[in-house]
């Protein structure tokens, strides 16, 4: 409690209670709303658009510009697509919280159904890509093994061999790719967001994308098989030397200090 | 003799088996008069002196393990595509040595313990000699009769490093090949032979097809043979100088006290291989080393983040990846100071410890043989010397990870470069000072132990109501520890001018000499340890606080 | 300097240690309040005196070797009953092989309880009473050492080594020379260099080829914010020597907006503002290639070199000496081609690159 109200007076407190108010709205409308699929497509696609417009115009038309053409604070988002949108709210980066060298992931705040209409807004605002559909990303029928070598040629630089992420200049950082939805992954890999380079169908093709995301799901999954035992943040000689030291060596002179340690003797008058 | 023997036998029957086979050894080896001065052999007992038994162990445990992986192991760079038991790599083109180190993880049951263990042992081997030279160094161990011991150890600790280097890259994957483009852009560094060495070795433009098999001799025979005959030199000078000891009760210069190889040594030392052994084989069952399977197989355009060597080589790295980039092109020729310097800088540091025993020799003018080692806080300057030493190695391997620092602490990677340029002057420099300011606070406590006792932690309240803390004596044996050490005074230049007036000649090395002889055992060095006229006058007085 | 120790600058007496012998006691305490006390006396521990404690160490080294066994055969089980292939989930290890985490605690366990077993033995059972051997001086007695050096001296004379200087002088001369022979075998080791460090495959009308989808390259493929990664076409991942090509000719394209560009080299050498660099750093020649698309910075997760893309490839951070190589590409029937061959060596530099 002392730390939220120690926080009241910050510049963006205004913005957060905003926030949360249309996070209820947003949810007792979705609540609420009639779930009605069988409207005709263009109706269902302008509503979401003119829900998505309120929305944006609440949560990020302040850095974004009220037509997303950007501001000084963020950039414009004519033309970036809706998988861009999907892609940074649905990781929680955007709305960002603190300028930074780097808008980090983080709980994202708006559900589904808004995040589908800011990315409806959006998308209106200029083609761009779209959210892929399921079978882009699913592992089905996706060559893992091509998939890791295509990942090693264009991912790994930054996200180190098995996606445990790494680091930039000046403090920004490539993220740890664990547990991030094969979707977000595909849209990232579509979009570019911040300072990742995108990689288009002309770069990597649909299959190419497929096979990346499968090779993701085997080797950084939530049951990757580690067969040597703990894999220790997959990081490579740095933590395997840390842990040389202080498990191996460490272990060792234990055992020296019992080997050479006195033994008790019998009672001392 | 004969008739001797042969009355003896007569007497007693034939002599028990054993002992017939000894004979039979002892008239062609000569081994009764070997084990009469090493059969009971003294070794003291401390744990820090097991240091060298745990590097000891790890070795054999390499050779053991490195044997069983050549069985299986093709060094070979020639292409495959894989179709082996992991699946992720399936279709991947590879070197066979790449599909032959999956092979072993995943076909050979079994391979991949020992390939954990293999490894593990080669981490644990020079972290082991490293701790084991620095606790030589800290007490001194190294001074007459043993400096050419610490070479012998001090070559085993930078072949150690290079036969872990060729061994990690042997599988070709894509960590260690990054690793060896490394050393293909560091041999292209050297002045004037740098491209024709790079031809050489690698047989022609990198990768080429030979780096793995010739790499592959180096690591299974050349560097283990001469270690292997290094540390043959070493243990054997060990027997011969006999093991040091720390001061105590009934220890001095001309004796060494502990406990005899047959049986406790025996018994103590084998079972230590063992418990080495088993150590690092439950290391090798819970924690995964080097899983080449998910770090891929080499490629030159391909590369992962965090790329760095194994832990020993970190130092080496660190210096490059800090070194500014600061390159000379003149008359069509070109110098890349930002390798090769680091490349200079890595085996300066190194020497710097390793000719240590002689400097401080002859700064010293000790030629006496010492085997009570020092306490480190009684040669504030060697210690001091020891811990600059120390952080500026630590440093480096800072330098070498930077990229996870940066990551795992929020930092920025141009901050820690930046951090480490800096410390790696600075950070010496200070440890120095600091670590010989502590030295000569605990050396005024030792002092102050052996004048006023032990703090007892009883408070006792005089009758005028003062509040003191009862000091206890201290014993024997630990006023005998607490002063046995030397305190010589620095080497003196005699007066300028002779007794005629006439300038005396001294050489520039004997002023080096005083210099930093006053720097050892100057005033501002040493706290003069309790003479025994102080500690009477104060003892005999009074029942005091 | 003499290094005979006994003439050291520092008198031996000075050694407080050899002043006492190990039991000391004889020397009087009263004038030396520190002298060495001598050895301790020794004490015995339970066991010595408890016959019924030394049987109990016995039980534990017994026990020890006991487990030992057992875990041998617990060590062969595995090894028959676990298939390679097997993963089972250990807390809080992960998802294991199950014959690899057998065997190894399994083998550990047997190694481990011989040696404890022995090393109990030692500690509980074996005399534990300490013992001072003497030590002799390393140095040889003046008398040895006289003589050893009269029988060098006499050998020498009796070689005639010294006399006969024509001998002892060829004698170097030979030795001196037939190394030599070693070092000429040597010269196969691998070609000359030539100028394959300055050559790469890129030559004039060498369309690019997208290293991801195999296929030549259109300018349109290069979005702006890409990142894109090329081979010369015709070098196929099957070849006997894609590794030697690769590690020249790797190439990374990314596309900046053309008022950007800062470097006018840059500039004529892009097209539309894709530009084609070296991915080969030119510090020790990792695959650099973490771009941050809106820097237009290039990092090297080697050794953090930073070139800028977008003014000619310059060093801005990092251990790198010299910028990273541009390619100069064109655009001929709707496909990206290089214009010529870089114009300088790419990857590390070496002593005649100039």
């Amino acid at each position: 409690m002392k730390k939220l109200s120690a926080r009241r007076r910050h510049p963006l407190a205004a913005l957060v209670v905003l926030l949360f108010a249309l996070a209820v709205t947003g949810g007792l409308y979705a609540a609420f709303a009639p779930a009605d699929k069988a409207q005709a497509d263009d109706t269902a696609q302008s509503l979401a658009i003119k829900e998505g417009k309120k929305l944006f115009a609440v949560g990020c038309a302040s850095c974004h510009g009220t037509g997303g053409q950007g501001t000084s604070d963020g950039p414009s988002l004519v033309g970036v697509g809706a998988a861009a949108v999907d892609f940074q709210v649905g990781t929680g980066r955007m709305p960002a919280q603190q300028p930074g060298a780097q808008v980090p992931r983080k709980k994202n705040i708006y559900n589904n159904a808004e995040i589908d209409q800011l990315a409806a807004y959006v998308a209106s605002l200029g083609a761009g890509p779209a959210v892929p559909s399921k079978d882009q990303y699913s592992p089905d029928g996706a060559d893992v093994g091509k998939g890791g070598e295509l990942f090693r040629t264009n991912c790994a630089q930054c996200h180190n061999f098995t996606g445990k992420g790494g680091a930039l200049t000046n403090g920004k950082f490539a993220p740890t790719l664990e547990g991030v939805d094969p979707k977000h992954i595909y849209e990232a890999m579509e979009t570019g967001p911040q300072n990742m380079p995108s990689f288009g169908d002309g770069s990597l093709s649909q299959e190419n994308k497929k096979d990346i995301v499968a090779y993701l799901g085997a080797v950084n999954g939530d049951d990757t098989e580690s067969p040597g035992g703990l894999d220790l943040g997959g990081l490579g000689p740095v933590s395997e030397g840390l842990f040389g030291y202080i498990f191996g060596l460490g272990a060792l002179v234990a055992v020296a200090i019992w080997v050479a340690a006195r033994t008790t003797k019998a009672k001392k008058s | 003799m004969s008739n001797e023997t042969s009355a003896t036998t007569a007497r007693r029957g034939q002599a028990p088996r054993g002992e017939r086979v000894a004979d039979w050894a002892d008239g062609r080896l000569g081994i009764y008069s070997l084990a009469k001065s090493n059969m009971r052999k003294i070794f003291p007992d401390h744990w820090s002196f097991m240091l060298g038994e745990i590097c000891l162990y790890s070795f054999i445990i390499i050779i053991l393990t490195g044997v069983y992986l050549t069985l299986f192991f093709h060094p070979s760079m020639a292409e495959v595509t894989y179709h082996g038991s992991y699946v992720p790599m399936h279709g991947i083109r590879m070197t066979q040595a790449f599909e032959s180190t999956l092979d072993i993880s995943f076909d050979v049951r079994g391979g991949l313990l020992i390939r954990q263990i293999h490894h593990w042992s080669a981490l644990i081997f020079l972290a082991g000699m490293m701790v084991h030279m620095m606790r030589v160094f800290f007490t001194g161990a190294f001074r007459k009769p043993r400096e050419v011991n610490w070479l012998f150890g001090f070559l085993l600790l930078v072949l150690g490093m290079f036969t872990g280097f060729t061994g990690y890259s042997l599988p070709d994957d894509l960590l260690s090949g990054t690793g060896v483009r490394f050393i293909e852009g560091v041999i292209l560094a050297m002045p004037l032979v740098g491209s024709y060495l790079q031809m050489f070795i690698f047989g022609g433009e990198f990768p080429g097809h030979d780096i793995i098999p010739r790499f592959f001799t180096v690591h299974v025979l050349l560097l283990p043979g001469i270690m292997l005959g290094l540390l043959v030199a070493h243990l054997i000078l060990v027997f011969y100088h006999k093991h040091t000891q720390f001061p105590g009760a009934g220890k001095t210069n001309k004796n060494v006290v502990g406990m005899p190889l047959l049986p406790v040594y025996m018994a103590k030392a084998g079972g230590f291989f063992f418990l080495v052994f088993g150590v690092i084989s439950v290391i090798a069952a819970v924690a995964s080393i080097n899983p080449v399977w998910a770090i891929g197989p080499y490629r030159p355009d391909q590369v992962s983040t965090g790329a760095q060597p194994d832990w020993y080589m970190g130092f080496a790295e660190g210096l490059v990846r800090v070194m500014p980039g600061w390159e000379w092109n003149f008359w069509g020729h070109t110098i890349n100071f930002g390798v090769l310097i680091p490349i200079l800088v890595f085996p300066l540091v190194l020497v710097a410890i390793a000719v240590y025993p002689f400097v401080e020799s002859w700064v010293r003018g000790d030629k006496r043989e010492h085997h009570i080692l020092d306490r480190p806080r009684n040669v504030p300057t060697r210690t001091g010397f020891g811990v600059a030493w120390l952080i500026a190695y630590f440093v480096m391997l800072i330098g070498g990870g930077n990229d996870l620092w940066a990551t795992h602490f929020h930092l920025s990677i141009n901050s820690i470069t930046w951090f480490v340029r800096i410390a790696f002057f600075v950070g010496p420099v200070l440890g120095f000072i600091a670590t010989k300011r502590i030295c000569m606070g605990l050396q005024r406590r030792d002092r102050d132990k052996v004048l006023h006792g032990r703090e007892s932690g009883i408070i006792k309240r005089l009758p005028h109501g003062e509040f003191v803390e009862i000091h206890e004596p201290l014993d024997q044996e630990q006023l005998h520890v607490l002063t046995q050490h030397e305190q010589p005074t620095p080497l003196e230049l005699g007066p300028e001018v002779d007794e005629n007036g006439v300038e005396r000649k001294v050489s520039r090395s004997k002023k080096l000499r005083a210099k930093l002889s006053k720097s050892y055992y100057g005033e501002d060095n040493v706290i003069p340890k309790p003479t025994a006229e102080e500690f009477k006058e104060i003892t005999s007085g009074h029942g005091h606080h | 300097m003499s290094e005979t120790g006994r003439h050291a600058d520092v008198p031996e007496e000075t050694l407080p240690s050899e002043r006492h012998d190990a039991h000391g006691d004889a020397v009087a305490k009263g004038e030396n309040p520190f002298a060495d006390p001598g050895l301790p006396a020794h004490e015995h521990r339970v066991q010595d005196i408890d016959e019924k404690a030394a049987r109990r160490s016995e039980r534990v080294v017994a026990y020890l070797f006991l487990l030992s066994m057992l875990a041998t055969v617990a060590f062969i089980a595995s090894y028959v009953i676990f298939p390679i292939d097997k993963i089972v989930f250990i807390w809080p290890i992960g998802h294991i092989s199950a014959l690899n985490f057998s065997l190894g605690l399994t083998l550990g366990v047997a190694l481990f309880c011989i040696g404890a077993g022995a090393v109990h033995w030692a500690r509980t059972l074996m005399s534990d009473e300490e013992i001072a051997d003497d030590r002799h001086p390393i140095e040889a007695e003046p008398e040895v050492k006289a003589k050893v050096l009269a029988d060098f001296a006499q050998g020498a004379k009796e070689s005639g080594f010294g006399r006969r200087k024509l001998i002892r002088n060829t004698m170097f001369g030979a030795l001196a020379l037939v190394p030599l022979s070693g070092v000429v075998l040597l010269r196969d080791l691998g070609p000359l260099p030539e100028k394959k460090l300055r050559t790469t495959g890129w030559k004039k009308g060498i369309r690019l080829v997208n290293q991801s989808t195999n296929l030549p390259l259109r300018p349109e493929d290069i979005a702006v914010g890409s990142l894109t990664f090329a081979k010369p076409e015709g070098l196929e991942e099957d070849s006997e020597d894609f590794n030697e090509n690769i590690a020249k000719d790797a190439l990374m394209l990314v596309r900046i907006q053309p008022q950007n560009i800062k470097d006018k080299q840059e500039l004529a050498w892009s097209h539309e503002g894709i530009v084609a660099y070296s991915k080969i750093c030119t510090h020790v020649g990792c695959p650099i290639s973490l771009y941050e698309q809106q820097t237009h910075h290039v990092l090297c997760p080697c050794h953090q070199s930073t070139f800028d893309l977008s003014d000619g490839g310059r060093v801005i951070f990092g251990p790198a000496g010299h910028a990273l190589p541009q390619l100069h590409i064109t655009v001929k029937d709707g496909f990206l081609e290089a214009a010529r061959d870089f114009a300088e060596p790419v990857g590390p530099s070496f002593w005649e690159r100039g």
